[in-house]
């Protein structure tokens, strides 16, 4: 108990000094001490934080927050460790919607926000289709939507494969790199939209602690200690929809940081999910944060899509986590 | 008090239980015996409220099953599973905490949820596990994390479906006795169990299903005859007196 209260603490406390570190790196160098003075002063730098940095960084987290505490509650509910956001069929759906938006529609329609509005509304079609599947008489079989979503996953693949084979050369560049995922458009507008969400998304997945711990027990065990499994399920799987929906039409496919997060928080603190849920808030953000600062300062002034970065570090820090602890861990 | 009232459970056009009457006075340890896939899981899992009937009724405590909350079910009746497997890693303290949830409103648990879990953890004798990780008990140290956990849940009703698997005699024993003195305190345990030795050591009444039919009901001494063994088990039996005066029950060869 005291071990998970000190880790979410420190975790608190790293939050805002990433934040601040993050905001200062770049191209243009401002040391993270001097921000709060240039912010209250408007000295130089000015602009170059509040409309290029500060949005950029806030939106990351949020992203990264939404992502981790989705994995989180997908692993809890599936009560398997393997789960991933995507696996509700969501990313694939907004990358559908997102690769139909760039070839077939195009730009100008609904400005800058018609690929994000597209993603969304795609993703969270597919995830209603995944739900509507596996549900007989009102219940809803948990292995029938697992395996839904990762039919329903593959189906979507295969429409952004025929999408990127219609695509001419400069539609096919614009949904590459929107699959690799990346915050290069973060504006306050993004970060208006998305914060929302972000604080309905995540406070209403909070609450499903202690019924996440209890479903880990089995979902029968679950009933007989008063959780309401069916509306339990319904409650996270589209909090996770509406959450996942608007970090990928955000930022785009972003993989990994919802899968090893989570593990990363049960294997410092150990399992209950009222610690694993704001803890993997938190590392979350935090874990993006720096994998945003690495992808933009790596090769400037170009940048590496953020996608890419959180698969290079996630997938050897996962695979470095199995062989640590598999004995321990995943039995 | 529980009531079954010409209860029957129908799925894919099978009855698992059918017709099934009975009336369960609180403070008795009551056994369901019966070969494999007689009903005895079905039975008890309906007696749970996690199925519903398809014919007949159920009253708990007084009042219809479907009358009552999941969390206010909860508090009345906990339920022993036989399969059990968690794949994250909770400590033994932890997973029996997880039966004050019905207590819990969203809150921490208290220093006496606590109290009353750690207390459970003494009665099993499971104390000295309680910070290791549940994932890493044998069959039997899990088994006796789970009595814990729905001692922890402190309902007026226990159901269990094979509480002594997995476990050595003495702990069989342990399980039984703590069953014993549940019933003590006026509460009620209803257990599914196959060793038919245990249940005329300790149950105070026996049901015996055949095929989801009740085929015998009543103490030890009226359910658990050579007939009646013989025709529901279709294998013979020998029946002699134990020493402390219970039948024993062994089978034969042939």
């Amino acid at each position: 108990m005291q071990k998970q209260t000190q880790i979410l603490l420190l975790l608190s406390g790293l939050l805002p000094i990433s934040i601040f570190v993050a905001a200062g790196v770049g191209a243009y160098q401002i040391l993270p001490w001097k921000i709060p003075r240039i912010l209250f002063l408007q000295e130089d730098g000015f602009a170059v934080l509040l409309y290029v940095r500060f949005p950029r960084v806030v939106l990351t987290a949020l992203v990264g927050a939404m992502l981790a505490i989705s994995g989180t509650t997908l692993q809890g509910i599936f009560r398997n460790p393997l789960a991933d956001p995507g696996l509700i069929g969501i990313t694939a759906g907004a990358g559908l919607g997102a690769s139909l938006w760039i070839v077939l529609v195009g730009g100008g329609v609904l400005g800058i926000w018609g690929l994000p509005i597209a993603a969304f509304a795609c993703g969270m079609l597919v995830t209603i289709g995944v739900w509507k599947i596996s549900e007989t008489q009102g219940k809803v079989h948990t292995v029938t939507l697992l395996l839904a979503g990762i039919a329903l996953n593959s189906l979507a693949g295969a429409c952004i494969g025929l999408m990127t084979f219609l695509a001419d050369d400069e539609q096919l560049r614009s949904l590459t790199f929107w699959l690799l995922g990346g915050f290069g458009g973060s504006t306050w507008s993004v970060v208006l939209v998305t914060f929302p969400i972000a604080v309905v998304g995540l406070f209403v997945l909070f609450q499903q602690a202690s019924a996440l711990n209890a479903i880990s027990l089995g979902e029968s065990e679950a009933y007989h200690l008063g959780v309401p499994t069916e509306s339990l399920k319904r409650v996270s799987v589209f909090g996770v929809a509406l959450t996942v929906g608007a970090a990928v039409s955000a930022a785009g496919g972003i993989g990994f940081v919802g899968l090893v997060v989570p593990h990363l928080l049960r294997l410092l603190g150990g399992a209950d999910h009222r610690y694993v849920l704001p803890g993997s808030a938190l590392g979350g953000a935090i874990l993006l944060i720096w994998a945003d600062l690495f992808s933009r300062t790596v090769i400037i002034p170009a940048e590496l899509p953020v996608g890419i970065v959180t698969a290079l570090i996630g997938g050897p820090f996962f695979l470095w986590l199995l062989i640590r602890f598999k004995s321990e861990v995943f039995l | 008090m529980i009531e079954l009232e010409d209860v029957g459970y129908r799925i894919n056009g099978k009855w698992l239980v059918r017709n099934i009457n009975l009336t369960i006075r609180n403070g008795l340890l009551w056994g369901f015996v019966g070969p494999n896939g007689a009903g005895k899981s079905t039975l008890l899992r309906l007696i749970s409220g996690e199925l519903t009937p398809t014919t007949g009724k159920i009253r708990l405590f007084g009042k219809p099953m479907n009358s009552y909350e999941p969390k206010e079910l909860a508090r009345l009746r906990a339920y022993l599973q036989q399969k059990r497997d968690i794949k994250f890693p909770f400590t033994s303290l932890e997973v029996v905490l997880f039966g004050r949830y019905p207590y819990l409103n969203g809150t921490k648990e208290t220093v006496s949820d606590i109290a009353i879990a750690k207390k459970a953890l003494r009665k099993v004798e499971a104390d000295v596990f309680a910070k290791r990780l549940y994932q890493t008990l044998s069959g039997g140290e899990a088994s006796r994390i789970d009595v814990a956990r729905i001692l922890a849940q402190s309902p007026g009703l226990f159901l269990l479906d094979e509480p002594t698997n997995h476990l050595d005699p003495r702990h069989q024993l342990q399980v039984l006795n703590l069953c014993k003195s549940i019933c003590g305190q006026g509460k009620t345990v209803i257990t599914a169990i196959h060793d038919l030795n245990l249940a005329s050591m300790y149950a105070d009444q026996l049901l015996m299903l055949k095929d989801g039919v009740s085929v015998a009901c009543g103490s030890p001494n009226v359910v658990l005859t050579q007939k009646m063994l013989t025709e529901t088990y279709n294998t013979s039996f020998y029946i002699i007196p134990h020493p402390d005066g219970y039948p024993w029950v062994m089978p034969c060869i042939k």
